[in-house]
């Protein structure tokens, strides 16, 4: 088990890191730090710029094959690259959709025409992606979608109707994949269909909603007869689940220590404030920031583990209690932050670096919801992580 | 950079898990319990000479096998699953170690070999009171023939029946650190009455111990400094021996609540036990990065201060997931939990004690927040 990386490693390290600084200069100097959770509204077309900066100097999706317009990096390159990235303050990236889950999806489940027909935009930051899962009555119980796909048999393109929510960056964006039920009286899981659709067509109405942050980064989408082409389905029609669980377990990976660096960089910001206003010197606060850091270090190695054994395949204990441990100690982290910004935490009145990290520290109260809520990662490693009885259905 | 167990480490692993198993269940523990040295000779020489567990991290120029902390981690998670009753934490752990970081050579070569070879059981004496830093208890005053050792020490895990008691002393202005032989005059050691009976801890008397100039064997280097690197490396290890337990606690549980039936099912299928359970994962799988981790970075030669207090991070946070387990194991185990004969109070009971031991998890948060906000 060992920690140190290899000469070619760190080379790399010094190589993306000159990059970026080199990069993030001129007009994108003002996006450092900007455009992460809680901050999404910042900039959206600076930082699709940023995108195609990005993607000229190779450094978009970096972990897909060469073949696809990536650098094959290695499990550890992918760390440094993240790492690196996080470091510089370089913002929070548009394309995450796209180069994180849509098209590593493609990749693994999509023919090869969808590949040579999404795959560059997305590489180049020229095609911007959202999400169609959640529905009013779908979140947890994502299996209970109705949105409804039926194929026209004349054109063969399938008519959406119903409606998606929580889609964040909906109104930024290009395309959506979206989980429909194709078999009509089908239930669960079964009867589904994933489908790719452009946003800017008759029949889709994007609303936004606003958040607890007082920004409104997602958003409601009315289908009301939206059409997606019959060579935009991924997998078989009713087949769609498997496709949907596919992408989701892409959301686990290498991208996962760009976080905590993030993390690292909100952590150390608040120990500064700590040292300027007094609070390093309450007790009990010293002891939730010694705390905090020691849950960071256990987030770094379980990451490390889980990256380590990704060959495997298997899903294995360490990879399924991350994201409750992550989300959970984040929020914690926030409240860390209002609690010694003292009583000027309930002020919006403070400059960028303390604003942001307010901003984090609220929408942290999402972190234990989205993406498989606390109630539902207990469950999930309940049953799956400990072999005890899964819950019974009604019939 | 590779985070995952070598081959080799995974068979040493799999090796104690079958041999604990085996010599070291439920009902051989119970039986050292009741022993008055608290451990079965038997057993500790099959770890000691048969299976070669005290040399893991001896070098092997004394006889050791030269393998690093990862390894030494992986024995005591699994001893401390099993709540094994060997004075191993006492031998190698304290004393082994103590001679490792702060022995001269010649004290190494004398001792190291045997502790090796498990023909000889030590401990080490810290501190005046406690299993961990603290005023010293014991002062070295200059004699003709060497030192003259003057003082108490309260809680010496495994005082009453170790064959070589280290000591931490104050000698002048300053520290160092004496072997004492047990049969050696003025040294009176009283086992104490605990409520963990899986470990024992004695409270050990100095008047007059005369020794001569060789025993002290730290060659006139340590200080506060190199203590607290002592320390730091003794409470990983003890972390992991609390992660073995937390384990052994959430696997009680669920071997209880699959087969416990109530209200016409298995109580393992209510969401309330379901999520407790999880819960219980969470803190241990946790647990498991941090003291895994650490003991990496220490095998990877990391920065000492880096290894210290991620050392401290992991025995905090383990001393927490093992009370957490216990309780929790007690609890779901229903009324059965609060009885004798089953296993969860064993765990409860030695996370209490082991909490206190090696620096408690608010004593080592502070020295971790000194360390970022003071600096």
């Amino acid at each position: 088990m060992r920690l140190d990386f290899t000469p070619e490693d760190e080379a790399f390290r010094i190589e993306i890191a000159r990059w970026l600084d080199q990069h993030l200069s001129g007009p994108f100097e003002a996006l450092r730090h900007r455009g992460g959770p809680g901050d999404e509204d910042a900039d959206p077309a600076l930082r699709k710029a940023w995108e195609r900066e990005l993607s000229v100097g190779g450094w978009t999706c970096v972990g897909w094959p060469k073949g696809w317009g990536g650098r094959d990096l290695s499990i550890e390159q992918q760390l440094i690259f993240h790492e690196e990235y996080a470091r510089a303050g370089a913002p929070g990236r548009l394309g995450h959709l796209g180069e994180g889950l849509i098209g590593p999806t493609l990749l693994a489940l999509g023919t090869d025409e969808q590949r040579a027909r999404f795959l560059p935009g997305i590489r180049e930051g020229t095609q911007y992606w959202c999400q169609g899962f959640s529905e009013p009555s779908a979140g947890s119980d994502l299996a209970n979608v109705q949105t409804r796909a039926v194929q026209d048999a004349a054109i063969g393109d399938w008519v959406v109707h119903g409606q998606k929510v929580w889609t964040s960056w909906a109104l930024e964006s290009d395309w959506i994949f979206v989980l429909a039920r194709s078999e009509p009286g089908s239930k669960g899981h079964k009867g589904l269909t994933f489908l790719l659709m452009p946003l800017d067509q008759p029949g889709v109405e994007i609303r936004p909603i606003r958040q607890l942050t007082g920004g409104a980064e997602f958003n409601e989408i009315f289908f009301d007869g939206a059409c997606a082409k019959a060579c935009d389905v991924v997998g078989k029609p009713g087949e769609g689940w498997a496709v949907a669980m596919a992408l989701l377990s892409f959301e686990r990976g290498a991208s996962t220590l760009g976080q905590q660096m993030h993390f690292t960089q909100e952590l150390e910001l608040l120990m500064q404030l700590a040292r300027d206003n007094g609070a390093a010197r309450d007790p009990h606060l010293r002891g939730r920031i010694a705390q905090a850091w020691a849950g960071l270090r256990v987030l770094r190695y379980n990451a490390l583990r889980m990256l380590s054994g990704l060959q495997d395949g298997s899903l294995r204990p360490e990879a399924m209690m991350y994201k409750y441990c992550w989300s959970n100690w984040h929020r914690d982290l926030g409240k860390l932050a209002l609690d010694v910004m003292g009583v000027d935490g309930d002020l919006r009145e403070h400059p960028l670096p303390l604003r942001l990290l307010q901003q984090s520290a609220l929408f942290a109260r999402s972190d234990t919801i989205y993406a498989g809520t606390n109630e539902i990662q207990l469950n999930l490693i309940a049953e799956r992580a400990l072999g005890m009885p899964r819950a019974a259905r009604p019939a | 950079m590779n985070f995952s167990l070598t081959d080799d480490q995974v068979l040493i692993r799999d090796a104690a898990v079958d041999f604990l198993s085996q010599r070291s269940d439920s009902a051989a523990v119970r039986a050292a319990m009741e022993t008055e040295t608290g451990f079965d000779p038997a057993l500790w020489a099959q770890i000691g000479a048969e299976l070669g567990w005290c040399a893991t991290t001896i070098p092997e120029d004394l006889g050791g096998l030269g393998l690093g902390q990862v390894e030494l981690v992986l024995l005591m998670e699994q001893m401390g699953r099993r709540l094994s009753c060997a004075p191993f934490l006492s031998t190698v752990v304290l004393a082994g170690n103590a001679l490792l970081q702060q022995g001269s050579e010649a004290a190494q070569a004398r001792y190291l070999p045997r502790i090796a070879a498990g023909e000889l059981r030590a401990t080490l004496g810290l501190a005046g009171r406690g299993v961990g830093l603290g005023a010293p208890g014991v002062r070295a005053l200059r004699s003709d023939a060497g030192w003259r050792l003057e003082g108490s020490l309260a809680h010496v895990v495994d005082g009453a029946s170790a064959e070589l008691i280290l000591v931490v002393a104050l000698v002048d202005d300053g520290l160092g650190l004496f072997a004492v032989p047990r049969e050696t005059s003025g040294l009176d050691a009283r086992p104490l009455q605990t409520w963990d009976l899986t470990r024992r801890v004695a409270r050990l008397e100095l008047s007059g111990v005369a020794l001569d100039a060789a025993a002290r064997i730290d060659g006139d280097a340590m200080n506060l400094q190199t203590l607290r690197q002592v320390e730091a490396r003794a409470a990983l290890l003890l972390a992991a021996e609390q992660l073995g337990g937390a384990q052994q606690c959430l696997d009680l549980t669920l071997a209880y609540t699959a087969e416990r039936v109530q209200f016409g099912q298995k109580i393992a299928s209510f969401q309330a036990v379901k999520h407790r359970c999880a819960q219980m994962m969470v803190e241990i799988e946790a647990t498991r990065s941090l003291v895994y981790g650490a003991a990496a970075l220490a095998d990877s030669g990391g920065d000492a201060g880096a290894v210290m207090l991620e050392a401290g991070a992991a025995k905090a946070r383990a001393s927490e997931t093992l009370f957490f387990c216990a309780q929790e194991a007690v609890q779901l185990h229903g009324g059965v939990g609060f009885t004798w004969e089953y296993d969860p109070h064993l765990y409860l009971k030695r996370a209490q004690a082991s909490a206190h031991w090696l620096g408690t998890a608010d004593q080592w948060r502070e020295r971790i927040a000194a360390a970022l906000l003071d600096a």
